[in-house]
Order: structure tokens, then C-alpha cells, then sequence
């Protein structure tokens, strides 16, 4: 694209809001939604973790909101512009928004706000990377300056990226100890009233709301249920309506679907596009050999695998990219099912049956099943397969010491190759104590300059080039080996109506939402 | 008497202080540390964000010095500050125990009253059909894991007969007040406190019946018997009285376990008490919150030890204090 105008985006608006328009929203009405875990904090700011962005969502908004093919929409932001030469982006603000507490949302927040988030929002610290200045000619006005064209910038400005924080309330104080942590004001379509530890968080309508009309819902409860099983009963006696994405484990969905007006869908997951994958240690054992690395992708059975452990929910992924995501491409090398391969691989590497290491992910029964499933997969190839077993944090602690040969894991990919997952393949990211680079040590020039390049390529032909390349070279060498597109589905009642709208799907809260009576 | 407990008291803050740094080495010997923990949640942390976490937790401080500070401010009554949940550990703590002594509290009553009832039942009707039946009721009971019977209890009176809520300590939204709001919390309080409950009230039974039987045979019941005494007073002054004695001391362990010991029941049934708080302390290493529970559990348990002393006493008059 050599030109971009301003975007107006009704098009997109008018789209997405057809269910509403063809049946008319209701006013009125309480959702009892799951939270899971509780989270520790609701400041988006501070704290960026799952349930965190879920809840906050509907507390805190971003300067615009991406539909479900990742296209910008209006947020806080009602049109911007992106210069010529893709360095220069200018955002017009929505006139008369407040924040929760009655003061004006202005462009000196949002100035604010990328310094704020500049030091306590890491993901933010690596999306701003390419920012030079950012200067507010006017009240309602906001110009991004970039050192160079940055292709992904368009897309960093959702709620849990890139939340707009209260300059009035922040300045000058100590951000991670500030009292108001615990009661948030946002400019969202709910504002926070009540949070009882252990049990619930309640919010209700933000009667100020900047978008006229909205929301429809007058309180939402989010429940804090530890047992997975408790989850289900709570929806299956009527206590709950929303199950959000992975509240509950995967075996029960099919039998909760079938429930008398249910309503599932997997969609909303876009932006993030879970990508499970297992982190294969490359710098030393048996992992440390492409050709053994080849003989894993041909030995695990991926199809059973989705059939059986996830339900037949999700995708196999081919490569380092999910298929929602960005520049995209299926032409790969291809690595079916095939075990007689994967044993005439083990031989050509040299493999003596010395003891590998295996990490499940200690996130509930399905993943634990999924492990097993694999190890079976790799035994019958003749692997010598250990399963470790570890809690979270001792997870998070052997695989970010890299004191492992195979854990499983899965990273959201933020809608573009150089935000979510260039992270995991280019060799800057290398660093031991973290769990969320590139953990398995996988370090190749012409990948890193791949990467270097694609993330300030201009115009987007060139990026996708690049990306295809890229993507061609890692499934070659495979660095990790790349299991499934994960799909989360959300459970609701279908009374619920128009909850999933955008590319962030719950997250991006219950502005739109409505209840039928 | 005062001197015997002021003795005590002096020991149990020694053994206390002694707890509290023993636990302190045994958390931080786990893998895993809160701050990558929390980057984890994040899904994305570089190292600049795992430093600050680490700077703000004061784990960056040698290990030598974060017990010193910690001991510290035990000393002053001080349980620290949880970062993950930025409140002091104390009033987490404190928000949370109340709905955890409700639990156990109304558990243990149901266990020890029906415990003792169903014991001494037994036992008077010794090798009868009665006996039979409580004998193996309790064994069922106390075998079977107590999540199971937890899932179980939801399935039949929540799921299938929607007699009792599944989860939770009220009902959200309801705002109840008053008797109703009494009400709904005692509804809620009903499948948690009996599960909890049955597994205690069957070693309170079978305890009870062991130690009536002993007991009968003592020559004491036979002079009672030949003073011509009727077989009921001589069950309940003779043989229940003094068999209480080892009871006393089960329950008296048992209720000092109170405040931690209900993990899994709160878990399952999403009640707000202090094991959940203790469980998600453990699994995302939010040390000072995981100590201040040790603390808090420990110091009951000293306290509970105490009063089954005193409860001794007042129980066979021939126990004698001695510190």
C-alpha cells in the first residue's frame, strides 16, 4: 500500500454492529461472567496479565480497537492519518470523553501515558522502540513522530498495549504504590465499584460513557472460581452466563455445548493468536541436531493430538506464523505424520537413545494429557523421553535457565510478525532469566537481518517478502517444533448478545454487549 | 495456673520465631521466583521488567538480609507487604479468616458433636446391626478423598436437585441483609462444612467407640454396675467421661490445622477463606503472603495446643499443670 488516507472507519462499524441494528439492543441487565484466576491487580498499566487484561478491558481503553481481520476501528482515537513516508501517524481524539472520575480526557494523557507505560509496561518498551516524539498541537490532537517507517505501529494501540493511563492521577507520584491502583479510573464504558478478595469483582455502567447509546448492560460480576470443575457447575446451575476463552477445561466443552441455549464460538482471538509450540533446547543433547529436531516434527502426531486432547478445536501450525496473523504463508516445507521418517532421521542424526528432558505446561489436565501424548509419540519412535514434573513457577524458572530439552509452551502473537514473533527466533533475544524470548537458542545471521529488516520495511510488499523467507528458513531448520493454533472458545448464553466484536474478543470488554430478556 | 500459661506463652514465641525462619529458608529453597512469575502472567517481560519486579519484592538484598528484615518486622508485629497483591499481608489475612473460622469452626462442631454421638452409639450397641452400620459409614468416610465427596455433594444437591448454591460464600448481588443475608450464607456454609466435617466426625466416632469399649471393661464400671447404677448414667458419667480423654486430644490437633487445613474444600467450592489464599501464595511464591499465613497457622496451632491443655484439666481433674 503506497498511500493511506484517513480512515474513517463507519464501514467497519456499520459491519460489525448488523446483529445489533437487525434486532435491536436492549438496555438493562446483570452479566455474571468467570474470572480465572483472580487477578492481582486491575491497573492495565502495571499489571499485564490474562485475567488482568480481561476485566480491565472494560475499565481502560486504548486509542483504537481492531476488528477480526486486525483492521483498525475508533477508540479513544476517532481517525488518524499515517503521513507519505509511514513515519509520521496523526490521531484525532474523541472530543467530551471523561475520565471515570469527571475530569477531561485530553491529548496531555495520552503524552502521559506513553511515558508512564514507557517504564512499568514491558511489551509497550519493545513496541515504542521505533518512536521518536510524540507532540500534542491541540487538546484533541496527537502526532506520532517514528526514527523510521515501523510497520506493526499501527497496531499496537488495543486496550492491554497500550491503555490510556490518568495523567491527573499519576503525575508525580510513585506509580507502583499509588492508592488509586486499587480503585481504577478509566475512560471505559464501566467503571470499577467493587472487589471483594476470593470471591468477586463488580463493575457497572459508566453512565458518561463517550459513545452515545452504550453500554447496555447495567453491572457486570466477575466470579473468582479456583476449581475447574466448580466453573462448569457454575454455568450448568445458571449462576454464570460468560465463560471466557479457557475457563474451562477443554474436555467439558463439548458437553457444555450441548447445554439448552448455549452459544460457543472460538472467535475473538485474532490479535493474540495463540501459538503453542515446544521450546527444543538447540544449544545442547540430542535437540541440539537439526536433523533430530526434523525427527520430532515427523513423529508427533498433531491431528490426533487436536482431535483428541483439544476436541477437534484449533489448527495445525505450519510455521513460526499463525495463519490470523500477518504476512502469513502456508508455502513451507511440510512435516506430516510420519514415524518410519522420523526413526530414518533419529539414525542419520546419530541419536543412541540418550534421556530427554520433557517440561509439560503446568496449566491444568489438558496440558498434561498433551505431554503424554507426545512422549508417547516420541517413545514409539524409539526417544527416551523424562517427564519432568514442576508447578508455574518452577516452570517459568527451568525454562527461562534453559535447564530443559523439550517444554511445551504457547505465546500470543500480537497480529504481526515483528511484535510476537520475531521475539522467539532472532538471536538479540537470547538472554537467560526470562521466559518469553528466544528460550531455546536458536541463533541465525540471516534470520536476525530477516527480522531486522522486515520490522521497518516500507512499503508492505517488501515486509511480506521478507516474512515469507523468514518463515521458509525457520521451518527448515526448526528451532522449536510448532504444534497448534490454539482455540479458546467462549461459552456463553445465548442471551448474551453481541459480546465478541473485535480482534481481542472478551478482552476488549462489554461495550457492544446486550441482554436478551 | 497463670504462671503455667505464661510459661507457655514465652515458649511459643520462641518456637514461633524458630518456625518463622525455618519457613522463610523452606520457601525461598523452592524453585521459581515472584518475579518471574508475574513476567510470566505478562506474557512478556524483558529483563529491565524482571529487575524492577525483583528491586520492588527486595529479593535483589542478600538472603541473609531479607531475613533480617523480615524477622524484624515480625517482631513489631509487622507481616510485610504482599507486592503481587499491593496490600499488607495482615489485612489480606485478616479479610480472609473470618470466612475460613466459619467454615472449620461450624465443621468442627458438626464432627465432634455427631462424632462423639455416632462414637458412643457404637459403642453401647456394640456387634449389633447399629454398630455395623456407623463403623462402616465412618470408614467410607474417612477414606474417601475429600474433593470427591466435595464434587459429589455439588453434583446431587446443586446440579441435580438444586437445593444448595455450588459456590461461593452469598450470593453475589443479592445484597441481603439482616436474617436473609444470615440465611444465605448458612445455605452457602451447608456442603463445604459437611464435607469437611464427615471426614473429621469419622475419626471422632471411631476413636470415641474404641475408647468407650476400653473403658467398660475397667473395674471402676463394674463396682458402678454392682452399686446398682442404671446402664445409661453409667454410660454417660463412667465410660463417656472418661473416655473423652484421648478425643480431646485428637480435636485439640485437629483444630489447630483449622485455619490451613481446608485447602481443597475451599478450592473446590470457591469459598473466599485463608487455604485459597494460602494455595495462590504458594503457586505464584508470594513469599511474604505465604509467610504471614505460616505465621498466622503456626501461632494458632500453639494456641489451640494450649487451651486442649487447659480443656484436660477441666476434663479428668487428675492432670496437674506443669509447664
Amino acid at each position: 500500500m503506497s498511500k493511506r488516507k484517513i480512515l474513517m472507519s463507519f464501514a467497519a462499524m456499520c459491519m460489525l454492529s448488523t446483529a445489533a441494528v437487525a434486532e435491536g439492543p436492549k438496555a438493562g441487565g446483570v452479566v455474571n461472567a468467570v474470572i480465572q484466576p483472580e487477578p492481582p491487580s486491575l491497573m492495565v498499566g502495571l499489571v499485564q496479565n490474562g485475567p488482568t487484561q480481561m476485566v480491565a478491558g472494560n475499565i481502560y481503553e486504548g486509542l483504537l480497537r481492531y476488528s477480526p481481520k486486525l483492521d483498525p476501528l475508533p477508540g479513544l482515537a476517532e481517525s488518524w492519518s499515517i503521513s507519505e513516508d509511514a513515519k509520521v501517524y496523526t490521531f484525532k481524539l474523541v472530543k467530551g470523553v471523561t475520565w471515570h472520575d469527571g475530569k477531561p480526557f485530553t491529548s496531555a494523557d495520552v503524552l502521559f501515558s506513553i511515558e508512564f507505560l514507557k517504564q512499568t509496561h514491558a511489551r509497550a518498551r519493545g513496541n515504542l522502540v521505533q518512536l521518536d516524539k510524540v507532540e500534542a498541537p491541540d487538546d484533541s490532537t496527537v502526532v506520532f513522530t517514528l526514527k523510521q517507517p515501523f510497520g506493526p505501529f499501527i497496531g499496537i494501540f488495543e486496550v492491554g498495549s497500550l491503555p490510556m493511563i490518568p495523567k491527573h492521577i499519576y503525575e508525580g507520584t510513585d506509580f507502583k504504590t499509588n492508592p488509586a491502583n486499587n480503585t481504577p479510573v478509566g475512560t471505559g464504558p464501566f467503571m470499577f465499584r467493587e472487589w471483594q478478595k476470593g470471591s468477586f469483582i463488580r463493575l457497572v455502567k459508566n453512565p458518561n460513557y463517550h459513545v452515545k447509546g452504550k453500554p447496555n448492560i447495567d453491572e457486570i460480576y466477575w466470579h473468582v472460581i479456583p476449581d475447574a470443575a466448580a466453573r462448569s457447575v457454575a454455568y450448568e446451575t445458571g449462576k454464570v452466563d460468560v465463560l471466557p476463552g479457557g475457563s474451562v477445561e477443554n474436555f467439558d466443552v463439548p458437553r457444555l455445548s450441548k447445554l439448552k441455549n448455549t452459544c460457543v464460538t472460538g472467535t475473538g482471538w485474532e490479535f493474540f493468536s495463540p501459538h503453542s509450540w515446544l521450546w527444543l533446547n538447540n544449544r545442547s543433547g540430542p535437540t541440539a541436531n537439526k536433523k533430530f529436531r526434523q525427527a520430532l516434527m515427523f513423529a508427533i502426531d498433531r491431528n490426533m493430538a487436536k482431535d483428541v486432547v483439544w476436541n477437534g478445536l484449533g489448527k495445525i501450525a505450519t510455521g513460526p506464523s499463525g495463519s490470523a496473523i500477518k504476512y502469513y504463508t502456508s508455502a513451507v516445507p511440510k512435516y506430516d505424520y510420519d514415524p518410519a521418517k522420523a526413526k530414518a532421521l533419529l539414525k542419520e542424526a546419530g541419536y543412541k537413545g540418550e534421556k530427554v528432558r520433557m517440561l509439560p505446561l503446568p496449566y491444568g489436565e489438558t496440558w498434561q494429557r498433551w505431554a503424554e501424548m507426545v512422549r508417547q509419540n516420541l517413545q514409539d519412535v524409539g526417544i527416551n523421553v523424562e517427564m519432568i514434573a514442576t508447578d508455574v513457577p518452577g516452570w517459568n524458572q527451568k525454562v527461562s535457565e534453559w535447564d530443559y530439552d523439550i517444554a511445551f509452551t504457547y505465546l500470543y502473537q500480537y497480529g504481526d510478525p515483528a511484535l510476537g514473533v520475531g521475539r522467539n527466533y532472532v538471536s538479540s533475544q537470547i538472554a537467560k532469566g526470562s521466559p518469553f524470548n528466544n528460550v531455546e537458542g536458536y541463533s541465525n545471521p540471516e534470520i536476525d537481518k530477516l527480522f531486522a529488516d522486515g520490522a521497518v520495511a516500507f512499503p508492505d510488499k517488501a515486509r511480506e517478502e521478507i516474512y515469507a523467507k523468514a518463515q521458509k528458513i525457520l521451518v527448515e531448520d526448526v528451532p522449536v517444533a510448532w504444534m497448534l493454533e490454539l482455540q479458546f472458545p467462549t461459552i456463553t448464553r445465548c442471551s448474551v448478545k453481541n459480546l465478541i466484536t473485535t480482534g481481542i474478543g472478551v478482552n476488549d470488554g462489554f461495550r457492544d454487549a446486550w441482554i436478551e430478556k | 495456673m497463670i504462671s503455667f500459661i505464661a510459661q507457655r506463652i514465652a515458649k511459643a514465641i520462641v518456637v514461633l520465631l524458630a518456625l518463622v525462619v525455618m519457613n522463610f529458608f523452606l520457601i525461598r529453597m523452592a524453585p521459581g521466583d515472584p518475579a518471574v512469575v508475574m513476567a510470566g502472567e505478562a506474557g512478556a517481560g524483558d529483563q529491565l521488567f524482571i529487575a524492577q519486579l525483583r528491586e520492588k519484592f527486595g529479593l535483589d538484598q542478600p538472603l541473609p538480609v531479607q531475613l533480617f528484615l523480615y524477622v524484624k518486622g515480625i517482631l513489631s508485629l509487622d507481616l510485610g507487604f504482599s507486592f503481587r497483591q499491593q496490600m499488607p499481608v495482615s489485612k489480606l489475612i485478616l479479610d480472609r479468616l473470618p470466612a475460613t473460622l466459619l467454615l472449620t469452626g461450624t465443621a468442627f462442631a458438626i464432627s465432634l458433636a455427631f462424632g462423639i454421638l455416632f462414637g458412643a452409639l457404637a459403642a453401647r450397641f456394640a456387634g449389633t446391626w447399629a454398630d455395623t452400620a456407623i463403623t462402616v459409614a465412618a470408614l467410607i468416610f474417612y477414606a474417601t478423598p475429600l474433593f470427591w465427596v466435595a464434587l459429589m455433594a455439588i453434583l446431587l444437591f446443586s446440579v441435580t436437585m438444586d437445593w444448595l448454591p455450588s459456590f461461593g460464600y452469598e450470593t453475589v448481588g443479592a445484597g441481603y441483609t439482616g436474617l436473609a443475608h444470615v440465611l444465605d450464607v448458612a445455605a452457602h456454609l451447608i456442603l463445604p462444612a459437611t464435607t469437611i466435617g464427615l471426614f473429621f466426625m469419622a475419626t471422632y466416632a471411631r476413636m470415641t467407640r474404641a475408647s468407650m469399649l476400653e473403658v467398660s471393661r475397667l473395674d471402676f464400671v463394674k463396682t458402678a454396675r454392682a452399686k446398682g447404677l442404671s446402664d445409661a448414667v453409667i454410660q454417660r458419667r463412667h465410660v463417656l467421661r472418661n473416655a473423652l480423654l484421648p478425643v480431646v486430644t485428637l480435636a485439640g490437633l485437629q483444630a489447630g490445622t483449622l485455619v490451613g487445613g481446608a485447602v481443597l474444600t475451599e478450592t473446590v467450592f470457591a469459598w473466599p477463606g485463608i487455604g485459597r489464599l494460602m494455595y495462590e501464595a504458594l503457586l505464584q511464591r508470594d513469599y511474604n503472603l505465604l509467610l504471614g499465613v505460616f505465621v498466622v497457622c503456626s501461632a494458632m496451632v500453639l494456641a489451640f495446643n494450649l487451651i486442649t491443655d487447659l480443656v484436660y484439666r477441666s476434663v479428668d481433674p487428675r492432670i496437674e499443670f506443669a509447664a
